[in-house]
């Protein structure tokens, strides 16, 4: 909106905003802090929250008590893995459903969507032994499976409402110029739908990384990603806040790092295409 | 812009997604009625055998499964009444003029960022403990007696939690679309003598209409199969006051090693969500194509 | 080479018939123009030879060999798309170049033809530039160049010059019309500016609903209407239709006079008016004349330098010679 505001409204407007977007904030920043504090400090009363001995001792013990990094790796690759095989089969699809739709291609989508809406627990049994059978549970490859699936149908949504934004005749036009279907999506669409693309593969990286049904139920200790990783903190053993903390921060600051540095893409990516 | 030839090349490029999810949604779904009809216990191997709907009635008598029934719906509702609203408030308040507004919205979507295992465990300990959470600090500074949230009031409290999860998607997603909201019809009514009451229940909440729905349907999808949240913080309890349907059947499959019982309660959790999808479909499909 | 047959060809979007069996020769190196109001099926017929839209029925001949069944790519044909369809992540380099790299072309062949190209149309200084920093203009003529480097059996073009203004679109024409001459390839011109297609045709097919309503020359049109809806289509102002007690007196159910032939006087003649708007161009005058008793409005084109104005009453005579006739279903009595 142009038209000018007056200082003092916008600075009525900055302390309400900034309040509210502290306090919403504050877990987080709560969070960071205790992990930096011994764990005497950390149930002190009352909280200190600068005036403290700053201290990288939680972190030294959580790494030591449990293998963060193995960890870490696994979350990589579950969800970086889960998300690329996602969008290999869902970029064909969202092509044809965007540029060749069809008289069911809305119901098809909506069919996609819902089956989103399966509860996970009502075919976690069958999942289980069927992997149990086969050796798939506690595995990397078993996860990125089931992720894969899980996110499937966001994924084909997002890439649609992103290919329907791309006209028809740019990609009429590479046909005319003797383009086979296979230059045409990886010549012409994929690379015209990059910031899509990116959005959609951020959103669903932070999916992934966050799942936290399939990742608890089908993990053990191998497989186990971050998410399974902070689980084991659940059970309280004595003064453990700063080591909670100091554990919670290093699971997901990751993913802060990475929504920091590519918010554009992520809260374009977060409205899931959907809104414009 | 559809010739023979592109006709079917589509069918063949959608087919692996549809097939997939095909398998995915059948072979589980028929597996999980399959055990739900059978008497299986991982605990006694060798003794399965058919029982018709015993499980059914079983767990149909079994009065946590009405409470979880019930705190599934209460779960669901309470969270996307406080994330709409709240989403639509804060939305508002975003859309003004801000000095640093990119900076406070990288606070407001933080949230989103932090998994619910470590988000349930920060609230739960660090926050929510009557001892010696901020809370209750905050509590004993006022001289008030501290509230031990996840014992008295555990359905609210995490629905607290969940709803702090769930705000910055729904903000994020209303503040896209209010910024795409042509100002000169705003222009135009403010012109026309309309309060900023008005203004918003007759341009801005229509505008938002789609956003809200895109909001509604993404979140029932993830709200319906909350667990991590319970799982860390109150185990489904005290008692069965916190359990929703999907806590339900874990406890009752992995927990109790019951199978039989675990899937029909996997069966009743998809009549709920298909009773959930088919409302919010209807609802949706008039929505998304405007 | 470009001789283009289409034999009773049909178009069906699910049961609405857009184009009923249509049949057309379209020779080799001939600029034609289709022309007709939106809506009646222009870019369906472009896209049906283009092998953008699979026909229902019927047959499409390029150079005698069946092209029905043939997908786009292998049809030799290059299309010109109104909103210019560049690909924007490609310079224009790029752009110009992907046909003859989708053909497996040599390097240096590529490289050779868009040099010639982009000097034919005044790209070299853009080659590296992306679309996005072009103006319409510029963009209007990468996607010529995009076309011409792969030396096609016929060019298709679809209201090409639709987005640009005034000025750049009379320049554009020439221009194309040139390029017309110079490469004596056959060209098929999408538009619904009939100034455009009495410019720039070789021949004209006017299309009504999907129907050819007439093919010929842009002066065998404007002379030879074949029935009302051409004679109004064709010719800026449209032409004078009268019905009634005055088209009886010719023996026809309407007759038709262009504004340029129809005398102006202030004092006599055969009918009578008064002029309610009247546009002074310095060239050219135009008079609508109201209350003839004879239709609404009569539109009369006079020298630049009459002198009446709004609220005269003036007198009208049609030259004789230059009455269209039209019977009862609007069809010309010659
Ligand atoms: N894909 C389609 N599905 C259904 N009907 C269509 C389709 N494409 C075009 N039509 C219909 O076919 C008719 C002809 O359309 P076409 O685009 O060929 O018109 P046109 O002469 O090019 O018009 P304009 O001058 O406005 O571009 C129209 O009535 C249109 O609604
Ligand atoms: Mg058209």
């Amino acid at each position: 909106m142009a038209r000018a505001v007056s200082t003092r409204r916008k600075a009525g407007y900055t302390i309400a905003a900034w309040i509210i977007g502290l306090a919403i904030f504050f877990p987080i920043l709560w969070t960071i802090v205790t992990s930096f504090k011994t764990e005497a400090e950390a149930i002190s009363s009352p909280p200190s929250f600068m005036f403290f001995q700053w201290t990288t001792e939680n972190y030294s013990t959580v790494m030591e008590r449990s293998n963060y990094f193995r960890h870490f790796w696994n979350s990589v690759v579950i969800s970086l893995g889960s998300t690329v095989l996602g969008l290999i089969i869902a970029i064909p699809a969202a092509w044809s459903m965007a540029f060749v739709p069809a008289k069911h291609t809305k119901n098809v989508l909506m069919w996609m969507l819902s089956t989103k809406m399966l509860p996970p627990v009502g075919v976690l049994i069958p999942i289980y032994l069927i992997f149990r059978d086969v050796g798939l549970l506690d595995t990397k490859t078993g996860l990125v499976i089931v992720l894969t699936l899980i996110n499937l149908p966001i994924i084909v949504w997002m890439l649609y409402t992103y290919f329907k934004e791309i006209p028809g005749e740019i990609l009429e036009a590479s046909r005319m110029d003797g383009a086979s279907l296979r230059d045409e999506i990886i010549y012409v669409l994929t690379p015209m739908a990059v910031p899509g693309i990116a959005s959609t593969l951020l959103l669903n990286v932070i999916l992934a990384w966050n799942e936290a049904f399939w990742t608890l139920n089908l993990t053990a200790a191998k497989a186990a990603p971050l998410t399974a990783f902070i689980a084991s903190y659940s059970s309280p053993e004595g003064l453990f806040y700063a080591k909670l903390s100091a554990a919670s921060t290093m699971a997901i600051a990751p993913i802060l790092i990475l929504g920091w540095f590519s918010q554009k893409q992520l809260v374009r990516g977060l409205t899931f295409g959907a809104v414009k | 812009m559809a010739t023979q030839h592109s006709r079917s090349a589509a069918r063949i490029m959608i087919s692996p997604a549809v097939l997939l999810l095909l398998a995915w949604m059948i072979v589980p779904l028929a597996l999980t009625i399959y055990f739900s009809l059978l008497r299986y216990n991982l605990l006694m191997p060798g003794t399965e055998r058919f029982v018709g709907f015993l499980n059914y009635r079983l767990f149909y008598e079994n009065p946590a499964f009405w409470t979880a029934m019930l705190n599934t719906l209460l779960l669901v509702g309470g969270v996307l009444i406080v994330t709409v609203v709240g989403g639509i408030l804060l939305a508002i308040l975003l859309d003004q003029p801000i000095w640093g507004q990119g900076i406070v919205r990288i606070l407001v979507i933080a949230p989103f960022f932090v998994m619910p295992t470590v988000s349930a465990l920060v609230w739960k300990n660090m926050f929510m403990n009557p001892v010696s959470g901020l809370f209750a600090e905050f509590s004993k500074a006022v001289g008030l007696q501290p509230f031990d949230f996840l014992t008295h009031a555990p359905l609210a409290s995490i629905i607290g939690i969940v709803s702090w999860q769930w705000l910055p998607f729904a903000t994020l997603i209303l503040l896209t679309a209010i910024q795409s909201l042509d100002s000169e019809q705003m222009e135009a009514a403010e012109m026309d003598g309309a309060s900023p009451l008005s203004r918003f229940w007759y341009i801005t909440l229509p505008h938002l209409s789609r956003a809200i729905t895109v909001v509604i349907l993404i979140q029932t999808i993830f709200l319906l199969s909350v667990f991590a949240e319970i799982l860390v913080t109150t185990n489904g309890g005290p008692g069965v006051a916190s359990t929703n349907l999907t806590y339900l059947v874990y406890a009752r499959s992995l927990l109790n090693f019951d199978v039989g019982g675990g899937s029909a309660g996997g069966v009743v959790a998809i009549i709920l969500a298909n009773i959930v999808a088919i409302f919010l479909m209807r609802m949706i499909g008039k929505n998304l194509d405007a | 080479m470009g001789r283009i047959t289409l034999d009773k060809v049909t178009k069906k979007f699910g049961d609405v018939e857009v184009i009923p069996p249509l049949d057309l020769t379209i020779n080799d190196g001939e600029f034609v123009v289709f022309v007709g109001p939106s809506g009646c099926g222009k870019s369906t017929l472009l896209r049906l030879i283009a092998g953008l839209e699979d026909v229902t029925d019927g047959e499409i001949r390029i150079d005698g060999k069946p092209a029905t069944d043939l997908p786009p790519a292998k049809r030799g044909l290059a299309m010109v798309f109104q909103s210019y369809a560049l690909y924007p992540h490609m310079s224009v380099r790029k752009n110009i170049a992907f046909p003859m790299k989708m053909a497996g072309m040599p390097e240096d062949e590529q490289k050779r033809r868009i040099e010639n190209a982009a000097r034919a149309l005044n790209l070299t200084d853009y080659l590296d530039r992306r679309p996005g920093q072009l103006s319409g203009g510029q963009r209007q003529r990468v996607a010529i160049g995009r076309a011409i480097v792969r030396e096609p059996a016929a060019f298709l073009f679809d209201e090409p010059l639709s987005n640009l203004d005034a000025a750049l679109r009379v320049g554009m024409r020439m221009e194309i019309s040139e390029l017309h001459k110079k490469l004596d390839t056959t060209m098929i011109y999408v538009t619904h500016d009939q100034v455009e297609a009495m410019t720039m045709a070789d021949k004209i097919v006017v299309l009504r609903a999907g129907n050819i309503e007439q093919v010929g020359s842009p002066l065998e049109l404007y002379r030879n209407p074949r029935n009302t809806f051409v004679a109004g289509f064709i010719g800026s102002p449209k032409m004078n239709l009268i019905e009634g007690a005055e088209a009886k007196k010719h023996d026809a159910a309407t007759i038709g006079v262009r504004p340029e032939h129809i005398d102006v006087s202030a004092s006599e003649g055969a009918w009578k008016g008064r002029i309610g708007v009247a546009e002074h161009l310095g060239s050219d005058t135009f008079f609508h004349v109201h209350d003839t008793g004879l239709a609404e409005t009569l539109t009369i084109r006079a020298g630049g330098e009459v002198d009446l104005h709004h609220g005269d009453t003036v007198f009208l005579t049609p030259q004789a010679d230059k009455i269209h006739r039209f019977d009862g279903q609007g069809l010309r009595i010659s």
